[in-house]
Formats: structure tokens, C-alpha cells, sequence
């Protein structure tokens, strides 16, 4: 949440819960939003390493709010963090381990666990399928991230496919 | 039984072994099945795991080795070559993956030409691709030729085609196979709405993004149905969509 929170700010101050509203916009309703909690959290810890300041601000009815604007530093992260390029995703090695161990353990037969997880992530794209055909075709960001998630899953399940050619065939 | 008066189509004990060069391959090795009506089933599976012989025997593009096929409560694997032809106008309609549309023909020939040849009358034939094409977003493309259009559009006019005689079943082999992620989506998008309609259809595919727009999905290897899922989109245990959205840090 550290470097969204700076990117967001990059264009000018801030309080929090703009910035919460902000992403909510950009990334829509699919997202899972951080809450106002988080972000406040995460406020506070990126003013005490140095890469925003906050100022109060009086309101007459209620009390102070904090505007965050970026300090040199966060300047300076935040191009450091468009520099560098991304970590690949990982495989999903718990269910790697599960498949692999299965036959020492005499606890779980290997198709039933492929077919098992297949299901599983059937049913999540499905899900992501109906979302990205709903309300996100207007936003084009949010439709991107439903994409990337299915692409993503489609490669889990082409994965899959893959362990059960191999380990339906004879040693 | 039971299931005779909502079974659109029914297999049972499906064989087809290809005898080319080399080894004999075993493209379908035993298969039953049952699609009931308004089902929306996709088969999925590997390449060369025997799904796209499996839409041909059920199409009646191919013959089984053995076993026996029902369309309607109706035996076809018995029908002869003639008779075929007929029937799948009628009662089946199919789209490919490489839309084998008339190249010579404009767009609203290559629609009417099946309910002519099913002995529709031409206004009616007429009446029926317009609708059709409107639906699909075509209108305005009805001289275009089939070489004009992008593979999306080409995939509609094979879509409109295949249900221009409303058939009750859509047989749909790799239909995205040759598309962008962009028309892979409209052709999902389609299906959706034709199958939201009462469609009967089923699906042949190795895109998993495709067959999660079905709700029943059939795992096929190596000629055999290796798990048949109803799906019901409803979140399973574990973190599910929002952990798969998620951006990490």
C-alpha cells in the first residue's frame, strides 16, 4: 500500500480518506479496497520514514484533518520505484507441495487433487468472467486488473493440465 | 428414463479410434453424456486430447467406431450421410474455429443460405439474417465478403449462420481459437446471451476463460471425461477472487 499511497499523492496534496476515494475510482468495485484504518496506518508510517508530511488543518465542526503532500525523499522513492521493473508472480508452491507429496503420505490420490483444485479455480473464474462482463467495461483500469487475474488463473489451470497429462501416464 | 424428455443430446459408450500413419490413436475411448436442455456445457482439455473428435461425432461430422448418439430421444448414429446433412440444419448448428464461411459469398448469403437450403422461404430467410446480424452487431455488413471482416466479425457472421435456422443445439468447436483476447471476449459475451435465451450449447475448448462462461465444465484427456463440474460461481472456501485481484506490495 507504501508506494500507490506516494504515487497518488504525486499530484498534489492530500487527505486521507481522498486518497482512499481516489483509488476506489481508479481501480472500481472489483478491487478489494484497503479501509480507512489501513490507510491511515500507512499514512502515519510513510511521514515517520521521511516521504510525506502532514499538516493540520483546522475544520469548525470537526476535528483536524491531516494533508499529506510529498516530502524529496518520497519524490525520490517513488521514481525508484518506477525504475525498477516487477517480481514475477510466484507459482503457487503450496498446492505444488500437497501434489508432490501426496503419494509418501497415502493420504490423497494426485488426479483427485487436480481435479479438485480445477474446480476451485473453475468456479473463481467464473466468478471473475461475470464481473468482467458486469459493471467494469466502462472502467478501463479495473477491467485490465479482472483480465490479468484471469489470465493469471488460466495459467494455474493450463498448469494443471499439464501435471495430469504427466502423472496419468505410466512411470 | 428419466431424463429422456429434457435430454437434448445423449452418447453413451462413444468410440473413435484415427487410423493414419503410425500408431492407431485412441481419440475417444468410451465416453457418456448427457446434455440436457438449455445446458450450457463446455468440454475442456489439452490439445489432441480428443475433444474436437468428440463435437464431430456428436455433430455428426464423424462416425463412432461404436457406441450411440440421441438427438432429441432420436437415434442418429444410425442416419446416413444424406440424411445427416439434413438433420444438422435443422436441429444443430455448428461454428469452428476458422469459421468456414463461403468466401465467395457476401455476409447475408452466407447466413440465409442454410434456411434456404432447409426450405425457408427467401422473405423469411431474409428476415431472419437481418435479425440476426442486427443482433450480433453486423448491420450495415450484409454485402461485405467474409475476406473484408476481422476474425471477430467473421466468427459473428459463422454465429449468425450456425443459428439462423434455430436450432436447438449449438455445437461451438475452439470458436475463440483464432481470436484476440478482444474477440475472445465477444464470442464469451455471445454465448452468454444466446445460452441467458434458452440456447442449448456446447462448447469445445482449451481456454479456460471461455469455459468458465458455461456452467458445466467437462475435463477431457486423453479420450476419456476425467471430471464433469456444474459451476456455480458461488465463492469456494478459501481466499478465492479477492485474493487473485489483490495488487501486492
Amino acid at each position: 500500500m507504501r508506494l500507490p499511497l506516494l504515487a497518488l499523492l504525486a499530484r498534489g496534496p492530500a487527505h486521507g480518506y481522498e486518497l482512499k476515494q481516489d483509488l476506489e475510482q481508479l481501480l472500481g468495485a472489483a478491487y478489494p479496497q484497503p479501509n480507512i484504518g489501513q490507510i491511515y496506518v500507512t499514512l502515519g508510517r510513510l511521514e515517520k520514514s521521511g516521504l510525506i508530511e502532514g499538516e493540520e488543518v483546522e475544520q469548525s465542526s470537526r476535528p483536524n484533518k491531516k494533508i499529506y503532500h510529498l516530502t524529496a525523499a518520497g519524490q525520490e522513492a517513488l521514481s525508484a520505484w518506477y525504475e525498477e521493473t516487477s517480481d514475477e508472480p510466484r507459482v503457487r508452491d503450496e498446492f505444488f507441495m500437497k501434489l508432490a507429496l501426496a503419494p509418501r503420505t497415502g493420504l490423497a490420490d494426485q488426479i483427485a487433487l487436480i481435479n479438485r483444485q480445477r474446480r476451485h479455480y473453475l468456479n473463481t473464474m467464473r466468478t471473475l468472467s461475470k464481473l468482467a462482463t458486469a459493471d467494469h467495461r466502462d472502467n478501463r483500469i479495473a477491467h485490465l486488473l479482472i483480465e490479468g487475474a484471469m489470465l493469471h488463473l488460466q495459467a494455474d489451470l493450463d498448469w494443471l493440465e499439464r501435471c495430469q497429462e504427466e502423472l496419468e501416464k505410466p512411470e | 428414463m428419466s431424463d429422456a424428455p429434457t435430454a437434448v443430446l445423449r452418447a453413451e459408450g462413444l468410440v473413435k479410434t484415427h487410423h493414419g500413419e503410425g500408431a492407431p490413436a485412441h481419440a475417444v475411448r468410451g465416453v457418456d453424456l448427457c446434455v440436457r436442455q438449455g445446458e450450457f456445457v463446455a468440454v475442456t482439455g489439452p490439445s489432441g486430447a480428443g475433444k474436437s473428435t468428440l463435437l464431430h461425432l456428436l455433430g455428426g461430422l464423424q462416425r463412432p467406431d461404436s457406441g450411440s448418439i440421441w438427438l432429441d430421444g432420436e437415434r442418429t448414429d444410425t442416419y446416413s450421410e444424406a440424411r445427416w446433412a439434413v438433420e444438422r440444419r435443422r436441429r444443430i448448428g455448428i461454428v469452428f474455429q476458422f469459421f468456414n464461411l463461403v468466401s465467395n459469398l457476401s455476409v447475408a448469403d452466407n447466413v440465409e443460405l442454410p434456411a434456404l437450403l432447409a426450405g425457408v422461404p427467401a422473405r423469411r430467410a431474409r428476415a431472419e439474417r437481418a435479425e440476426l446480424l442486427a443482433e450480433l452487431g453486423l448491420a450495415g455488413k450484409e454485402r461485405s465478403m467474409p475476406g473484408e471482416l476481422s476474425g471477430g466479425e467473421q466468427q459473428r457472421v459463422a454465429l449468425a449462420r450456425a443459428l439462423v435456422n434455430r436450432p436447438p443445439l449449438l455445437l461451438a468447436d475452439e470458436p475463440a481459437g483464432s481470436l484476440d483476447s478482444r474477440g475472445t471476449r465477444e464470442v464469451m459475451r455471445l454465448l452468454s446471451r444466446f445460452h441467458q435465451r434458452g440456447q442449448t450449447i456446447l462448447l469445445v475448448t482449451h481456454d479456460a476463460r471461455l469455459a468458465s462462461a458455461a456452467d458445466r465444465v467437462i475435463s477431457f484427456f486423453d479420450g476419456r471425461i476425467a471430471d464433469d463440474v456444474e459451476l456455480d460461481g458461488a465463492p469456494s472456501p478459501g481466499a478465492g477472487v479477492p485474493a487473485v485481484l489483490e495488487l501486492r506490495d
